[in-house]
């Protein structure tokens, strides 16, 4: 591989398809590499959700904004990438909660996203399964749910079609500062400047990144369409998801338009290893059969688990790392990679190019870390 | 200690000959000894334990089982792992926690499926799963049935079937002449499997049996009506209500897999007192080696006695084990799949039953990982092992690692409960 | 090791359709006693049956006494067992 490409991105999961998309699409000369197969990473183990969050003003902007086009490319999108508009519903269990679920209604209304409130009676309507006594909830109507690694490779199909290039089994073991990338056979390929893509593993090619693992489990059973219709979430996960502590779980369950139901969620830091935690495990069935008792008896067919990218503000690094203006970066997604791949490929090719970025691209700015500058946004 | 958590010195996973033979030798060296099977029956697959059973070997050893005070937890499938020591596992009524200080995997093998157009039409059945569920009341008489594939089983299986009055059609076995002939002439150093091979030809005398013939195709709306079959030369068809087909045997390897055992060629790794590579993990039976049930008695005895610290016993074994893997390594040989089998399927051909993918939607994907992902070939309810063996078969893609449930399980069950928490 | 004892026939229900069926017999073999072929549907819409008989295809699976995913060949038979096809 002597050609010298403008942009080779290291990761072929959703956010490094993306990323090649626009790149391709934008007119760079773009090379994707991954060690492993397209979207086996972080793209294969976690639920595709695609979500507006509102956790803070710039991840409700880049979930928004990545949502949009979602959206705008959903009439593109094979039958395999299976985009089905369900919708999320934040599920209050209390008075607190549903004052929760208040507050999120004006804050989503005063940015026009479209929600309904429900209280309980609406609730037990819209979902027969959960539990009686839960005091309402927050539907998000036009969030949506999608199977990532399908998605992943549609992505880095129009990259192919728009010129791009993709090699998958090859290990980049070095980002070069003065552009491209050194594989594991100690051969280079030279570009004008590489993205790194990896996810969890990005400290690996990028040191001292402010990028930490934080491991998730999830169980898929077999089919039972209807049992749930929305993607159901406590209002307790935003807890958990903020949380930058100790161990926790909280509700979280998909339904995939082959009628399975995918159950969720869990938070570990620092656990490298892959294996399913049984005690996690048993700690989030059990949250999840506290909201729909009759899940006990659907047929479970695999647990697995993944593992995340955070950083210290749960934003996304996205932009010139610190280090080398020739080494860019897109990862640190945590629980959002699926949502925020668009609006991150598109961030990242107008940064490129040096165009104005449709949404604020600050709040994403690897800079923001810069002299050990960790705490919180 | 109520039913749902019991613990055990020694738990033996199957109750097939293997694990009989296992737990029969590990109570006799006097300890406490549980075997789970998730079947209603003792036997296993091979010898499914009814009152009556015509086989006196198979009778012997249930007997033996029953009178040797081992506890038989059955209908009871380990589903997991979780911890050390603990067998995470579910009956009918409610989930099972089996403690063990001493673990003998007796997991047995299951057949192996090749697709072929037409495979997925009801009526078609494994040999060994449609004698099974024949003894269980399956209706066989009068019906004819083709047998077809490979392995010893179709024998046994064409006898078994036509002593339960169905027509035996035909019998085809893929392997050629010569590879059966010098595996008969073998059959001298084994001479109850010869008695055994003798007895099925008696049964099936006027029964045409092939060698070197293999399906290629079977038709039919609602079920199979026909089959039709090749030699490599000229083909033809042969109406049918029932095909047996199955291309011998492949190791159930999912539970020694997730308990972290070492596999060597795809079969479970154990030292000459059948230990895994996990200290204190034992495995005996098929999945060390498809070699039948007369070796998998001799490994089980020797895994019961090693498990039951008794090595003098087990060593005492190992002439006879050496005998049966012999033959097993024979057997091996006999009926490795010829190279027409990995092309029957054409793009159109079902891979994975479990979520309707074909072949020519797989085959555009470098690996099995890769597969998976992009089509949900192996990811449905059976968990691969059905699409796994072909796609082993036909593209040499190993399989990736066990991710727990090791059966599917209901949600609940997925908790585990112990009596300490 | 105690072994339960059962009633010589027993009844139970494939579909809606009363079948008798000797002690001993399988869900599967009920199933098939009573002349249906179809156990289940496949994704794509075709019709299944048993393939392997021992627990591992997956292909047997029927809702028995309200539960869905049940593996029917190794089931036995009870009396007021309520077996239903997938269709």
């Amino acid at each position: 591989m002597s050609r010298h490409y403008d942009i080779v991105i290291v990761g072929a999961g959703i956010v490094g398809a993306a990323c090649a998309m626009e790149c391709a699409r934008g007119g760079l000369r773009t090379l994707v590499v991954d060690r492993g197969c397209l979207g086996g990473g972080t793209t294969a183990a976690g639920m595709g959700h695609v979500v507006v969050m509102d956790d803070s003003e710039a991840q409700f902007s880049l979930t928004h904004f990545s949502r949009r086009l979602w959206m705008e490319l959903r009439k593109e999108l094979p039958q395999d990438v299976e985009y089905d508009s369900c919708g999320t519903l934040w599920v209050a269990a209390d008075a607190d909660e549903m004052a929760e679920v208040h507050r999120k209604q004006k804050y989503y209304e005063q940015r026009n996203v479209r929600v309904e409130v429900l209280d309980a009676v609406g609730l037990a309507k819209a979902e027969p399964n959960l539990r009686a006594g839960l005091a309402g909830g927050l539907c998000v109507p036009d969030d949506a749910v999608v199977y990532p690694p399908c998605a992943a490779r549609f992505f880095l199909e129009w990259a192919l079609k728009s010129g791009a290039e993709l090699r998958t089994g090859i290990p980049v073991i070095k980002l070069l500062p003065e552009g491209g990338v050194q594989l594991a056979d100690g051969s280079r390929i030279s570009a004008g400047r590489s993205v790194n893509a990896t996810g969890p593993w990005s400290p690996e090619l990028t040191a001292d990144l402010p990028v930490r693992k934080r491991k998730g489990h999830l169980v898929i059973t077999d089919r039972a369409p209807g049992f749930v219709r929305h993607q159901l979430v406590e209002l307790g996960y935003l807890k958990s998801a903020h949380s930058l502590g100790s161990d926790s779980v909280a509700f979280n369950i998909q339904p995939r338009i082959t009628g399975q139901m995918l159950i969720g969620s869990s938070r570990q830091f620092d656990v490298e290893d892959g294996s399913v935690d049984q005690p996690i495990l048993n700690r989030m069935l059990k949250r999840a059969l506290e909201y729909l008792p009759t899940l006990a008896d659907l047929s479970a067919i695999r647990a697995w688990t993944g593992h995340r990218a955070v950083t210290p503000d749960k934003l996304p690094l996205i932009g010139p790392s610190l280090a080398c203006d020739r080494i860019w970066l897109a990862t640190g997604h945590e629980g959002l990679g699926i949502t925020t791949s668009l609006g991150t490929g598109r961030l990242l090719v107008d940064l490129l190019l040096g165009r104005s970025t449709e949404i604020p691209a600050t709040p994403f700015a690897p800079a923001r870390f810069a002299n050990g500058n960790t705490h919180h946004a | 200690m109520t039913d749902s958590e019991r613990h055990f010195d020694v738990v033996v996973v199957g109750a097939g000959p293997a694990g009989l033979a296992a737990a029969c030798a590990a109570a006799e060296c006097g300890r406490n000894v549980g075997v789970a099977d998730e079947t209603p029956w003792l036997g296993g697959q091979i010898w499914r334990g009814q009152a009556k059973l015509a086989n006196p070997q198979a009778r012997a050893w249930i007997e033996r089982a029953r009178s040797s005070g081992v506890t038989w937890l059955d209908r009871t499938t380990v589903i997991g792992a979780p911890e050390k020591r603990l067998l995470l596992a579910e009956h009918p009524d409610g989930p099972r926690v089996i403690g063990w200080k001493r673990l003998i995997l007796a997991t047995g093998a299951r057949e192996l499926f090749l697709p072929f157009p037409g495979w997925t039409l009801p009526g078609i059945v494994g040999p060994g799963g449609l004698l099974a569920l024949v003894k269980n009341g399956w209706p066989a008489a009068g019906k004819r049935v083709v047998v077809a594939g490979s392995g010893p089983l179709l024998l046994a299986v064409a006898s078994g079937l036509k002593q339960k009055g169905a027509r035996i059609v035909s019998i085809g076995e893929q392997a050629p002449l010569s590879k059966l002939g010098a595996f008969g002439l073998q059959l001298v150093w084994h001479p109850g499997k010869l008695w055994q091979g003798l007895g099925c030809k008696f049964l099936l005398a006027g029964v045409r049996y092939r060698s070197g013939v293999w399906p290629v195709c079977a038709e039919g709306d609602e079920q199979v009506r026909q089959v039709t079959l090749t030699d490599g030369r000229k083909t033809w068809s042969e109406e049918c209500d029932l095909l047996a087909c199955g291309f011998h045997l492949t190791p159930n390897v999912e539970l020694p897999l997730a308990l972290g055992c070492e596999l060597c060629a795809g079969f479970v790794k154990v030292d000459e007192w059948q230990e895994t590579s996990v200290a204190e993990v034992y495995c005996a039976g098929e999945p060390t080696g498809i070699g039948g049930a007369d070796c998998a008695l001799s490994e089980g005895q020797i895994a019961g006695y090693a498990a039951g610290d008794q090595r003098t016993k087990a060593q005492a074994r190992f002439g006879k084990r050496a005998g049966w893997h012999r033959f097993r390594k024979a057997m091996a040989e006999t009926f490795a799949l010829r190279a027409e089998l990995r092309t029957l399927a054409k793009d159109d051909t079902l891979l994975c039953r479990c979520e309707d993918v074909t072949l020519g939607c797989v085959k555009r994907f470098h690996g099995w990982r890769e597969a998976k992902l992009q089509t949900r070939c192996g990811m449905g309810a059976c968990q691969g092992r059905v699409c796994g063996g072909a796609a082993k078969a036909i593209f040499g893609w190993g399989m990736e690692s066990v991710r727990p449930p090791v059966l599917p399980a209901r949600v609940q069950h997925l908790i585990l409960t112990t009596n300490d928490q | 090791m105690e072994i339960r004892t059962m009633p010589e026939t027993i009844q139970l229900r494939v579909n809606g359709k009363s079948v008798a069926v000797p002690a001993g017999t399988v869900v599967a073999a009920a199933v098939a006693l009573a002349g249906t072929t179809r156990f289940r549907k496949s994704v794509l819409g075709g019709p299944r049956g048993p393939l392997c008989g021992m627990g591992i295809c997956m292909e047997c699976r029927l809702t028995i006494n309200g539960r869905a995913h049940c593996r029917s060949c190794l089931v036995l038979c009870e009396n007021g067992m309520e077996v239903r096809t997938d269709d």
